[in-house]
């Protein structure tokens, strides 16, 4: 079993692997985002009581999802790398970030859309929402961080350091906002929540979960590679890997 | 169902279709943003090379 | 012979506020700009008594904040500008010890002060003198917990050209359930509910500040320093 954390650990190792896994993960995403997509869209009952605005869930939530998950392994990552000097961890840190951030943003975007017909404002401060918008604020601190470095090691360890400390504060931030809206939130104000869940209208969302969750892998293989590469400049395995 | 009436979207067809759009966007972006990473890293791997060839002999 | 935590804590703790005294316009500096800051929103707000009473928490802990993050740059920059900070980081005392020491002259300096002041901020904003305990110790509590978070982010960006925009960046975010904790309890106090759950919460947010930051902090100077 610890071979394979080892192997984990090499950048020739890794920078194989990713390439080799990538095409199965997008091919796999691609697969699931489409039947999810099409039996969201066309095939899901629409609900009683938000119509076929509900279906703006199929890419929401999986946005949202993929937003924590990213930040998560974002955070795991950077602290290997950061306990156990694993070049790598920082390497799939970075490589996490910029997908994480692209997908929080999402997540704010379809909730504000989301949010405009069952509201009737483009943002009223959900409590989901003003949490997503926070964790774009630390996403942006930890990118800042990492490229605000002239030395890449120092930047790495520094931006580890932060995602770290905002993973134990994500937790703390939701339950802060969960408590401060419920102080200035009516009950007239419908959540931007799940609507009434039958199978026909769970198993599109499962897919687009699960499809998101394969394409943020495959993404990441592809820029997990670009940052192997950036690293791993100097050393000899790269000559051969890329060709003369 | 006809096409004309999944298209509406049941009146909600301007916030559903930018919703899936944006995110599609997103989707795009992600794939594309991250080739460029490689490309570019490549490229300096190789420029990084040539240079220390250049040092070399 | 080395000395133990205490000793350095104390000798660590005293260099720091006769450094921080004999820098007064140090200290005054990010009080004017409480003030200020607290101005500026009944300026542009142009509210009637009853309203400015309402945004009065809200302002307050903001104007706090912000002034508090102006104070924050300073925590290890001085030293790492003229090397004693690189004298720190080697000594092998523990660093946790000399960061709790350097964060509670920071609060003690800067903090405090802001909450001997704010019984004036708070008359302007026409606080009622009955929330005055409460505010007193929900800023008191805050200020502190922000000192602890400010010290992470100060370690992170004190080897940085112009770290101070990105320190307010990086501690901002993880001050928010602060805000919400604080301006709630002197919410609360003002409109005359309980504001003993909103204080708990924050006393609980500081103490596990007060407890983890610390070692953060440490490894962040440790990291950017190496």
């Amino acid at each position: 079993m610890w071979t394979w954390f080892y192997r984990l650990s090499s950048p020739p190792y890794v920078y194989r692997t990713a390439a080799a896994c990538m095409p199965w993960l997008l091919g796999g995403a691609a697969l699931a985002i489409a039947y999810g997509v099409v039996d969201g869209l066309a095939f899901a009952p629409p609900d009683y009581q938000q119509g076929d605005a509900f279906r703006i869930i199929y890419v929401h939530a999986p946005s949202a999802w993929l937003s924590l998950f990213a930040y998560m392994t974002m955070a795991v990552a950077g602290g290997i790398g950061l306990i156990w000097r694993i070049k790598m961890g920082h390497a799939v840190a970075a490589a996490s970030a910029p997908i994480g951030a692209s997908f929080t943003l999402a997540a704010l975007v379809t909730g504000s859309l989301w949010g405009r017909p069952m509201w009737g404002t483009y943002w009223a401060w959900d409590p989901r929402l003003t949490s997503e918008l926070i964790l774009l604020f630390l996403y942006v601190g930890v990118m800042a961080l990492r490229s605000a470095f002239d030395d890449p090691n120092r930047g790495d360890r520094a931006a580890a350091l932060l995602a770290v400390v905002g993973m134990v504060n994500v937790p703390i931030i939701h339950f802060s906002v969960v408590w401060w809206n419920s102080l200035h939130q009516g009950a007239t104000v419908a959540k931007l929540g799940k609507p009434e869940m039958p199978g026909s209208m769970l198993w599109p969302l499962l897919a687009m979960l699960f499809g998101f969750m394969l394409f943020y892998g495959a993404v990441l293989c592809i820029r997990l590679r670009g940052e192997v590469l950036n690293r791993e400049r100097q050393s000899a395995w790269v000559r051969e890997a890329i060709g003369s | 169902m006809n096409s004309g009436s999944f298209w509406a979207m049941g009146g909600y067809a301007r916030f559903v279709w930018p919703c899936f759009a944006f995110v599609g966007a997103v989707l795009a972006w992600n794939l594309w943003s991250a080739w460029n990473l490689v490309g570019a890293a490549r490229v300096r791997a190789a420029r990084a090379f040539a240079m220390a060839a250049h040092d070399n002999s | 012979m080395r000395p133990g935590a205490g000793t350095t804590l104390l000798l660590v703790l005293r260099r720091e506020l006769l450094l921080g005294f004999r820098r007064p316009d140090q200290v005054v500096q990010p009080l004017v700009f409480f003030l200020i800051v607290t101005t500026l929103f009944p300026l542009g707000l142009s509210v009637q008594l009853s309203l400015l009473r309402e945004m009065a928490p809200g302002v307050l802990w903001v104007a706090a904040l912000l002034s508090s993050l102006l104070s924050l740059e300073g925590l290890f920059k001085s030293d790492a500008d003229d090397g004693t900070l690189e004298q720190l980081v080697l000594s092998g005392q523990g660093l946790y010890v000399i960061v709790v020491a350097k964060t509670l002259a920071h609060w003690l300096v800067s903090g405090a002060a802001l909450l001997l002041v704010s019984p004036l901020v708070a008359t302007a904003l026409a606080i009622p003198w009955a929330a005055f305990p409460v505010m007193f110790l929900s800023l008191g509590l805050g200020t502190l917990t922000l000192s602890w978070l400010g010290a992470i982010g100060a370690g992170l960006t004190v080897s940085l050209k112009r770290g101070n925009v990105l320190l307010s960046l990086i501690v901002l975010p993880l001050a928010m359930p602060l805000l919400i904790f604080g301006a709630g309890a002197t919410d609360r106090a003002i409109a005359g509910t309980n504001a003993l759950g909103a204080l708990y919460l924050l006393g609980a947010l500081c103490v596990l500040t007060c407890t983890l930051a610390p070692f953060a902090a440490a490894a962040a100077l440790k990291v950017t320093m190496e």
